[in-house]
């Protein structure tokens, strides 16, 4: 309805035209995004869980329909689990690791010092680089044979760490190499968060003569939270998302210790062309990090009702 | 700005630059042992100690990754893919932002929804059908496979929404009186107003492109039509490739994105700390 309708009991014939014309305007305008978003997110969506409950041919075609028999399969097979569990440690190492780091990274660069500004892009760069090449570098720096790490570590008299080719380290090993990309997208983002905290906060806790833990601690600490809420949330998202560092670095192994879900998904309907049980994993995929964003938004309202 | 919270109050100067100075060269490491690898003879590359500090600079490296891989051409199709997603991002968010901006229409707020609902869903969570579609149209190995998917997004239309509004609707209102259409008012006033909001989005758009590796896993088969991220991977895989070589393609692919990176960072960070205020 346009606004003048509250005003008159009905709006002229003129008014209704108008809107009318400005609707269809408007639509012109939001049709080229309109169905990009139809063809290539809100159909896929809806036809991957139409996809997870037929038995597919290898082509993807689906042939039988089987219910909910795939997502009970999900379970019963000790694959999924054991995905969902991988993908969960995962976020669990990289995301608080990530945190810390930048969060230390940004108190660093948020100095007022001559030149602060080139450590800012030292600390950020790594927004530029591509999860492939990373993942590469670092499969040579993990290397046990030749690689710059294990070296260190013999340097300073420590044992050397089997990193990608043990169970026990392999997941961890990526989960450094993921905190590494992430630390320039954090940095940033921490360090705007603080830019953003007002002077006279420091100002009544300099009065009172508060040593820098304790204005960290008082101060920063509780300020910043919905920016690291925010944070916790984007990079659990990212880890859940991973996928370039397991195909690049470990093709989910040794012994599956690395099969996260988007691996496992892409194992399942690219190699073994189970699509219809595939498009159940990424069902759950899609619901796990629903939950999380709904979470997001509503915290991110309540900061805004804050403010 | 505010910088008053800092360690400098507890931590002289000095100890400060020293703690920066190291903290950056453990975040830059990986990409030094890249160049410096890339710089190595074969020899010296397959050697335990690793050599952290070549003696005799091996260049040919790089021609040698030049030339026994397709790496230019994986390059030109990243470049292709990368430009033709921008281009069409810059087109349909300056084209749906200035809807959301300057028309008055009927459930405008429901249609922002719909968009905002895009971000929500994983692009991991659509793949299988995106994957079985794309294919259906023929479009595996070509550049509309490679691009058409991602010429729509939320982010930059909220992002260029944002920027129009903060221009007078009072310009929108005059225009429109003299008989200026919609899109004219678009292309010659706000389009101007609104560079430093499209150069955030361009840039963005092309590094997260240039980047991207999943889908064009999937989606090219051809030699001839793999990216240079896809493509880069490939040569690990290949025996004939040694370790300094593939170094040397590593960093000719990471060198465009880290110079647009240092030459871009201002639009970038103002792009990506919108996004995170925002949501």
């Amino acid at each position: 309805m346009p606004s003048s309708a509250s005003a008159m009991p009905r709006p002229s014939r003129g008014a209704r035209v108008r809107a009318t014309k400005d609707f269809i305007r408007a639509m012109l305008f939001l049709l080229p995004s309109l169905v990009i978003f139809v063809l290539f997110v809100f159909w896929p969506l809806w036809q991957n869980l139409w996809l997870s409950t037929y038995a597919t041919d290898p082509l993807g075609r689906p042939s039988v329909f089987v219910g909910l028999d795939q997502y009970q399969r999900l379970l019963t097979n000790p694959d999924f689990p054991n995905s969902l569990t991988v993908s969960v440690t995962f976020a669990l190492l990289t995301v608080p690791m990530t945190l810390v780091v930048s969060l230390f990274l940004a108190i660093l660069t948020n100095a007022r010092l001559r030149g602060v500004s080139i450590f800012r892009i030292i600390f950020s760069y790594t927004i530029a680089v591509s999860s492939a090449t990373a993942s590469l570098i670092f499969l040579y720096l993990f290397n046990t044979a030749t690689g710059p790490l294990d070296y260190f570590l013999t340097l300073l008299k420590l044992p050397t760490v089997n990193w990608l080719t043990s169970p026990a380290t392999a997941l961890p090993s990526v989960a450094i190499t993921t905190m590494w990309l992430q630390l320039g997208l954090n940095t940033i983002i921490l360090l705007a968060g603080m830019q953003g905290i007002s002077d006279e906060f420091y100002e009544s806790a300099k009065i009172d003569g508060a040593a820098f833990w304790d204005s960290f601690r008082h101060i920063t600490l509780p300020l910043l939270s919905p920016t690291m809420f925010f944070l916790i949330v984007v990079d659990t998202l990212a880890a859940l998302q991973t996928f370039t560092q397991v195909q690049v670095m470990t093709r989910g192994g040794p012994v599956q210790s690395t099969d996260v879900l988007v691996y496992a998904i892409y194992r399942q309907f690219y190699f073994n062309g189970n699509y219809g049980y595939a498009a159940a994993q990424a069902t759950i995929l899609f619901f796990v990090m629903l939950i999380l964003t709904v979470i997001q938004f509503g915290v991110i309202e309540r900061r805004v009702f804050y403010q | 700005m505010t910088r008053n919270f800092s360690f400098r109050r507890t931590l002289p100067k000095v100890f400060l630059y020293l703690l920066l100075i190291l903290v950056s060269a453990a975040v830059l490491f990986p990409l030094y042992y890249a160049l410096d690898t890339s710089l190595l003879s074969t020899g010296q590359a397959a050697s335990y100690p690793p050599t952290l500090f070549p003696t005799e600079l091996h260049f040919e490296n790089f021609a040698a990754a030049l030339q026994q891989a397709p790496l230019l051409r994986y390059l030109f199709n990243s470049t292709v893919q990368s430009t033709l997603v921008m281009l069409g991002q810059l087109i349909t968010a300056s084209l749906a932002a200035f809807a959301f901006a300057f028309i008055d229409f009927k459930w405008r707020n429901f249609f922002f929804l719909l968009f905002l609902s895009t971000l929500m869903i994983p692009w991991e969570a659509t793949i299988i059908p995106n994957y079985l579609f794309v294919r259906s149209l023929k479009w595996a190995d070509t550049y509309q496979g490679l691009a058409v998917p991602f010429i729509a997004t939320a982010f930059g239309t909220f992002l260029l929404r944002q920027f129009f509004l903060s221009i007078p609707k009072d310009l929108h209102d005059a225009a429109t009186i003299d008989g200026c259409g919609h899109l004219r008012f678009l292309a010659t006033i706000v389009l101007p107003l609104a560079r430093p909001a499209l150069g955030t989005l361009a840039v963005y758009s092309f590094l997260q492109t240039y980047n991207q590796y999943l889908w064009p896993l999937l989606i090219t088969s051809n030699q001839s039509m793999r990216t240079v991220q896809v493509g880069i991977t490939l040569l690990q895989d290949e025996e004939r490739f040694t370790f300094n070589i593939v170094m040397a393609g590593i960093v000719i692919i990471l060198l465009p994105t880290i110079i647009l990176f240092v030459l871009a960072n201002r639009q970038l960070i103002r792009g990506l700390t919108a996004g995170a205020v925002k949501g």
